[in-house]
C-alpha cells in the first residue's frame, strides 16, 4: 500500500534532509519548498545533524491501525538545534524517565508494517543523546 | 454596541432546528441519522425546498467508505436534484458547513439552505476508528508516527503543565461542568454527573491526559434550515435567531510547524473576525460553545477568544465561570464531553444547541436571559477554525 508515497519519503524519512533557505538561511524541516519565515522560494537540501530536545511528550495506549505492536510508545515533539520541530517516537529509554528539554538523537528504526506480506516502513526515531 | 434588532432583507436566520440523541446508534445507518435530523429540521416546513443541502462530515470516507453524502443524504430525504455536496475540515466540517451556507445566502444565490451535520462512528471498531481520526493529522509527518488526535491533545496539555504554575487537577473543572449540564439533556450520551474524585483516579489514556480530558466519540446528527429573512415562511413554530457574524480561519496542519503552539492563532483570528463583524464586544456574549473535545482545548479556546490571559483559561473552570450561571457558560447541554463527541457534526450541534438557548426553548439548561451566543468548533487540534455568532430576534 502506498509505496511510492513512503518511497518519495526516503531521504527525509533515512537521513532527516530539510531545505535551508537561500534568502533568510532559515532551516526549513520538514521540506515545504517555500520559506515559512521570508516567503522566498526554498529548495536548497540541507542536512540536519539529528540532535535536539524534548519539548513535549505523551505515551500512546491506545494504537492505530500498524502500530499495535509497539503500544504503549512514546511520541514526542522534538526541537531540532538547527531550529525546526518534528514529531517522532522515542526509542532505546530503557528504564531512563522522559523529561522536557532531554537531549536526544536521531536514529532509523521501523517505524511500521502492514502485515506479514506488507510493506515495512523505516524511518527516524529518536534516542537520548549518547554522544555529547 | 450595534442595534441587531432592525433586520435587513439578506439577514441569515435559522427558521428549522433538528437533533438526534448523541450515542451508540448500531441499527441506524448514516443516511438514516441524517433523516432523522432533517425531519426535525424541515418539521412543519416541508413544501420549503432548500436551494442547496451541505453535509458536514469527518469519517464516512474512512468508516462507512462512503463518500457523496450530500447526494446520498439529499436523496434518501425526498430531496432529489438539490444542490448538495460535503463539506469536510475535520472537528471543524460543521461550523465550516454553515459558514458555506451563510455565503450563499448572503450572496442571494440561495434563499434557503439546509445544513446536515452526521457522523457514525461505530460502522468501524478499535484501531480503525484511531487510524480514521489520525487522517486528521499530518500523513506524511505526523500519522506515520503513530500520532493520533488524542496523543497531540496530550502533548499541548504537558507543555501547558510546564510553561504554566497550574495544579494537577487544573482542567477538571472543565469535564465537571460538562456533565453536570448534560444531566437535563435528553440528547446526551452522558447523564449521571461526575464527582471530582473521579477526574483524580481516572485512567490514563495519553498522560497527563485522563479519561475524563478526552470526550467519547460516537454517532449523531443535527441538522439547521436556514434562510434569508426575506424568505422566510409565515407561521413559523419557534423564534427566529439571526446568524449575524461568520468566520473562518486557519493555521498549519502539523502542530509541529506551529512556532507558538499554546497559542491558538486560527481560534484567535475567526473570535476577531466574528466579533468585528458583529460589532459585538466579548462582554457582550452570554454563552459560549467552545470545542471541548479535550479539555485542555477549551482551555485553550478561552485564552484564544481572549476570555483569559494566556496561560490562565484553566482557571475560569475552577471558580464557576463557565458554569450556567458563570459569566460566560460554555458547554451549555454537556459539549462534546458529556453530550458525546460527533466528529464533523460537532459544530451544528453546536449552533442548533444556540438557537435553543436564544429562543428561550433550552429548558432546565436555559441560560438566563441569553441574548448573544457564539460557537467555535475546530479541526484537528486547532488547524481550522469556524466561529459564528448568533443573535436572539426581539419580539
Amino acid at each position: 500500500m502506498e509505496i511510492s508515497r513512503h518511497w518519495r519519503l526516503a531521504k527525509q524519512r533515512y537521513a532527516l534532509v530539510g531545505e535551508v533557505c537561500p534568502n533568510c538561511e532559515h532551516k526549513i524541516f520538514p521540506p515545504r519548498d517555500i520559506c515559512p519565515d521570508c516567503g522566498e522560494e526554498a529548495q536548497d537540501l540541507y542536512q540536519f545533524s539529528g540532535r535536539g530536545e524534548v519539548y513535549s511528550y505523551t505515551q500512546v495506549q491506545q494504537a492505530p491501525t500498524g502500530f499495535e505492536e509497539y503500544a504503549p510508545y512514546t511520541v514526542a515533539l522534538i526541537k531540532l538545534e538547527e531550529g525546526p520541530m518534528l514529531t517522532a517516537q522515542l526509542t532505546d529509554m530503557g528504564k531512563r524517565p522522559v523529561s522536557i528539554g532531554m537531549p536526544v538523537e536521531m536514529v532509523t528504526r521501523k517505524l511500521r508494517s502492514d502485515g506479514e506480506r506488507g510493506m515495512l516502513i523505516y524511518g527516524y526515531k529518536f534516542r537520548p543523546a549518547i554522544a555529547s | 454596541m450595534t442595534n441587531h434588532q432592525h433586520g435587513s432583507g439578506d439577514d441569515v436566520v435559522i427558521i428549522g432546528v433538528g437533533m438526534t440523541p448523541v450515542g451508540e446508534h448500531w441499527d441506524t445507518s448514516i443516511r438514516e441519522l441524517a433523516l432523522q435530523a432533517i425531519k426535525m429540521a424541515r418539521g412543519g416546513l416541508a413544501a420549503l425546498i432548500p436551494d442547496a443541502i451541505y453535509v458536514a462530515n469527518m469519517l464516512a470516507p474512512a468508516l462507512s467508505s462512503q463518500t457523496q453524502l450530500g447526494a446520498l443524504i439529499s436523496d434518501f430525504a425526498g430531496l432529489r436534484g438539490v444542490e448538495t455536496l460535503t463539506i469536510e475540515a475535520a472537528g471543524a466540517s460543521g461550523g465550516s458547513a454553515i459558514r458555506q451556507a451563510f455565503m450563499a445566502l448572503k450572496s442571494g444565490l440561495a434563499k434557503c439552505v439546509l445544513v446536515i451535520g452526521v457522523e457514525k462512528v461505530t460502522d468501524g471498531v478499535g484501531t480503525d476508528v484511531d487510524s480514521a481520526l489520525a487522517t486528521s493529522t499530518d500523513a506524511d509527518y505526523e500519522a506515520i508516527h503513530g500520532i493520533t488526535p488524542t496523543s497531540q491533545a496530550a502533548l499541548l496539555m504537558r507543555r501547558y503543565f510546564y510553561e504554566n504554575d497550574a495544579p494537577k487537577d487544573a482542567l477538571a473543572g472543565f469535564s465537571i461542568t460538562a456533565h453536570q449540564n448534560a444531566i437535563t439533556n435528553p440528547n446526551a450520551m452522558f447523564r449521571q454527573g461526575m464527582q471530582p474524585v473521579q477526574y483524580l483516579n481516572a485512567p490514563m489514556i495519553s498522560a497527563p491526559l485522563n479519561m475524563f480530558d478526552a470526550a467519547p466519540l460516537a454517532d449523531g446528527s443535527a441538522a439547521l434550515l436556514i434562510a434569508r429573512a426575506d424568505a422566510v415562511p409565515s407561521g413559523l413554530s419557534a423564534p427566529m435567531v439571526r446568524i449575524i457574524a461568520s468566520s473562518l480561519a486557519s493555521t498549519t496542519l502539523a502542530l509541529h510547524d506551529r512556532p507558538d503552539m499554546l497559542h491558538m492563532s486560527a481560534l484567535e483570528s475567526s473570535v476577531q473576525q466574528a466579533l468585528e463583524m458583529s460589532d459585538l464586544r466579548l462582554e457582550d456574549l452570554d454563552l459560549f460553545e467552545l470545542h471541548d473535545q479535550y479539555s485542555i482545548l477549551a482551555a485553550l479556546a478561552l485564552e484564544a477568544a481572549g476570555f483569559a490571559p494566556r496561560g490562565k483559561g484553566w482557571e475560569l473552570a475552577r471558580n464557576g465561570e463557565i458554569s450556567q450561571s458563570g459569566s460566560i457558560p460554555i458547554s451549555t447541554f454537556g459539549g462534546s464531553k458529556a453530550r458525546g463527541d460527533t466528529g464533523g457534526a460537532t459544530g451544528v450541534y453546536q449552533v442548533a444547541e444556540i438557537t435553543r438557548q436564544l429562543q428561550g426553548l433550552a429548558g432546565e439548561n436555559q441560560v438566563a436571559d441569553a441574548r448573544y451566543g457564539m460557537a467555535q468548533c475546530i479541526g484537528g487540534v486547532g488547524s481550522t477554525a469556524a466561529t459564528h455568532i448568533l443573535a436572539r430576534i426581539e419580539p
